[in-house]
């Protein structure tokens, strides 16, 4: 696959391989299945990311016809578990000796005809499904009590389901009961020309719309050998960093609401606000829509007025984080809670601010550069803490950042054009990759002997983050249970597309 | 005094006073819905009909020749036919998305629907006064629209000045806010949620996918949007559609705004 350095392995190669690539310091991303030829044995994919400026190692099994089924890596490699998990829910494949062999993402009671990611699975046709009880960890004891919230939750909420056990205050275990809102979204890329993916790409998350389409783009971009224009990367670059600078107020304001800081709150959604509405103004889209397609940006934008702008909300931020960072009673609750050890973040497959605030230090954007950010200097926001407050201290940071690299690449913004022509590459293959503002999204796209969209892979930040927010509940109390959710910053859109 | 109350303060009123006392909607330069002039539509030309992913735009065959129609239950305002459109009969706009009673009013009609305006219903102001509790439930949304529904509580658009609340319990719920394409895994939740509201009691299809299901329904795991799973009473299309238009089409079931949009024609 191109962007990646591959190998091919027999299955009974794979374990080896990856436990190699780990104790070389690489860590797992994702691990997906595919089926090359309709009626034909799977093929499954591990990618890795083994560090700055390196190559991500890729590693290839095709299974035998008959016999759909790999040892599993769980209890290994724990971040795979919920990979294999999804594998067999959505391929059919089977991974001998999984510790947690139970439906992930097709909840209990789903029953398709054939594996729905099958090529054959027609791709309007609804599975039947008749509501069953979810199979929940036993735990007993005559003073727990279970407490199952959702999926209808109160505020405006996405859809999930959060079940509790507790002992008065103490919280046991926190088992979140997700994938109500999978629609199926790597099935609606199958048979699509790659200009119509960046429309569901733009889908999966509606508030990581940018860095879902320009992971697609990329990714698409690199199978078909296409140069993007310079200008288009620096306008690319800045849509993904005012995406991150709308994304990181509203955290700031969220995680307001939840210690009851109520003039903190509405401050940061409205600061929020303010740069949606600039969205609007200098896009046409709040959300950045519209803009981005294989080969470069759909049409030119119109940035003059926008540094103007940015310096004029800058230090109206700057004095906002500065009076968060004051105020006693919102730090008292932020300071330990929730906290996330580094070895737990690295292990679990944590990402974005959430492992850079429990001390791993990697960001795409400088280790693995793409649009225009390796012509500018990145500083890495980092902290050791891995607590509620130190999350929140590197999102902080990473506002400050943003603006500056925005302005920056307004000053150096070239001229010429934003988009280049683009052929696709009938059985070709790509690997896209973007840091957005909630950790790391990868995408694999294979296209089908015509150059149209066969199976497309999407790795989410927030696949990544939910397999690991439940190691900081454990053991926590239920009234900081809130503060902690909201300070991993989670969409469900995005896990469960 | 505490410094966050000073700070609040200092800082004055940020609340818009659209549409009660005049103002701007504040969605400034926020492309909507694309227009449509038939009359300049070129025989044969099927440029928007093969630009369009969810199916909006299709052709109608009649005696007079094939007619363009455009069905902006659809619409994902991505605004490719536009782009595409090699006369202007497709041209962008800042018409947000807009509410209506009637399904087949965002389904854009040869001539102007003639009928005089549907009241939407009679009675809601005899139950509601000025006054509605909201319950929102997301069936398999992209988040899209949580953005903007969770933007109608900020300061800006404030959606307590005009007596409008979300509340959590649907017991206490005037009206349902359906978000989404109704995911299989939702379907029964979302029932159950209706069931648990009192009556009488409303229903809202907001955003594309709950209208219609958009580019995200279908499939082995959507639905198709809330047709046919709850009795709608006002549906408001846009991808997402912005906080102005979810808090014109809540007024419009207040029978506090008017609908602006019959057979698909926006008048505002």
């Amino acid at each position: 696959m191109k962007g990646a350095s591959e190998q091919i392995l027999q299955a009974s190669e794979i374990t080896a391989a990856c436990e190699r690539l780990v104790a070389e310091g690489a860590r797992l991303q994702m691990a997906y299945a595919w089926f090359p030829e309709a009626g034909g044995p799977a093929e499954v994919v591990y990618l890795a990311d083994q560090g700055r400026h390196k190559p991500f190692p890729l590693l290839r099994c095709r299974l035998p016809e008959n016999a759909p089924s790999l040892p599993s890596l769980a209890t290994k490699i724990p971040l795979l578990s919920w990979y294999e998990r999804e594998m067999t829910d959505l391929c059919g494949l089977t991974f001998s000796g999984h510790p947690d062999p139970h439906p992930l993402v097709l909840h209990e009671g789903a029953h398709p005809s054939m594996p729905p990611l099958d090529p054959r699975y027609p791709k309007d046709e609804p599975m039947p499904y008749s509501e069953q009880p979810w199979d929940l960890p036993p735990i007993e004891g005559s003073d727990v009590q279970v407490l199952p919230f959702g999926p209808v939750r109160a505020d405006v909420l996405e859809s999930a389901q959060i079940v509790f056990y507790y002992v008065g205050e103490a919280i046991l275990h926190c088992h979140p009961r997700l994938f109500f809102k999978h629609r199926g979204m790597e099935k609606r890329f199958e048979g699509l020309d790659p200009a119509f993916g960046v429309l569901i790409a733009e889908r999966i998350s509606g508030v990581d719309s940018v860095a879902h389409s320009l992971a697609f783009c990329q990714a698409v971009e690199i199978a078909s050998q296409c140069e993007v224009p310079e200008r288009a990367l620096h306008l690319r670059t800045v849509l993904a960093e005012l995406e991150r600078l709308y994304n990181h107020l509203h955290y700031l304001g969220y995680l307001c609401h939840t210690t009851t800081l109520k003039v903190g709150e509405a401050e940061g959604r409205l600061l929020e606000e303010r740069c949606k509405k600039l969205n609007g103004i200098f896009t046409g889209s709040r959300f950045l829509r519209g803009l981005l397609k294989p080969g470069g940006l759909r049409r030119d934008l119109d940035l003059h007025d926008l540094p103007h702008e940015l310096r004029m909300l800058e230090p109206e931020i700057a004095g906002y984080i500065e009076k968060l960072e004051k105020t006693n009673s919102h730090l008292d609750r932020l300071i330990t809670t929730g906290h996330l050890p580094e070895n737990v973040a690295f292990d679990q497959g944590a990402t974005g601010p959430i492992k850079r605030a429990s001390g791993i230090e990697r960001d795409l954007r400088r280790d693995h550069p793409y649009a225009a950010y390796d012509r500018f200097e990145m500083a890495i926001p980092m902290r050791t803490e891995g607590d509620a407050h130190a999350r929140a201290q590197v999102r902080m940071e990473e506002i400050r950042n943003s603006i500056t690299l925005i302005l920056k690449a307004l000053a150096r913004m070239p001229q010429g054009p934003v988009a280049t022509p683009i052929e696709y590459p009938g059985g070709g293959e790509g690997l896209g990759w973007c840091e957005g503002s909630r950790g790391s999204i990868y995408y694999a796209v294979h296209f089908d002997k015509d150059g149209r969209l066969g199976r497309v892979k999407v790795k989410s930040a927030s696949f990544s983050n939910w397999r690991v927010f439940p190691y900081t509940v454990h053991d926590t109390n239920m009234m900081d249970y809130a503060i902690n959710e909201a300070s991993f910053g989670l969409t469900m859109a995005g896990c469960d597309r | 005094m505490p410094v966050w109350t000073l700070f609040g303060l200092k800082h004055g009123i940020a609340t818009n006073s659209w549409p009660d006392n005049g103002g701007t909607d504040e969605q400034t330069g926020v492309l909507g819905l694309p227009r449509l002039e038939p009359d300049r539509c070129e025989e044969n030309c099927k440029a928007c009909v093969e630009v369009c992913l969810p199916g909006a735009i299709g052709m109608n065959s009649s005696e007079d020749g094939d007619r363009l129609t455009i069905d902006y239950g659809k619409c994902i305002a991505c605004q490719l036919c536009t782009e595409s459109c090699p006369n202007e009969v497709l041209t962008k706009s800042n018409d947000w998305a807009f509410g209506v009673g009637n399904r087949k009013d965002l389904i854009w009609a040869e001539t102007l629907a003639s009928e005089p305006a549907q009241e939407l219903s009679e009675n809601i102001k005899k139950y509601f006064g000025r006054s509605l509790h909201i319950r929102h439930v997301d069936a398999g949304s992209c988040n899209g629209c949580e953005s903007e529904l969770q933007a109608l509580n900020n300061p800006y658009y404030n959606l307590h000045r005009l007596g409008i609340f979300f509340t959590p319990s649907p017991r206490f719920a005037d009206l349902l806010l359906v978000t989404g394409s109704v995911t299989y895994a939702m379907h029964e939740p979302l029932l159950a949620t209706y069931h648990a509201m009192p009556e009488p009691r409303w229903v809202m299809a907001t955003g594309t996918c709950a209208v219609s299901g958009g580019v995200t329904g279908g499939g082995y795991s959507g639905g198709n949007g809330l047709d046919g799973v709850l009795p709608v009473d006002l549906y408001v299309p846009g991808c997402p559609p912005n906080p102005s238009a979810m808090i014109q089409a809540i007024l419009l079931l207040l029978n506090r705004s008017k609908q602006h949009v019959y057979g698909g024609h926006y008048a505002k």
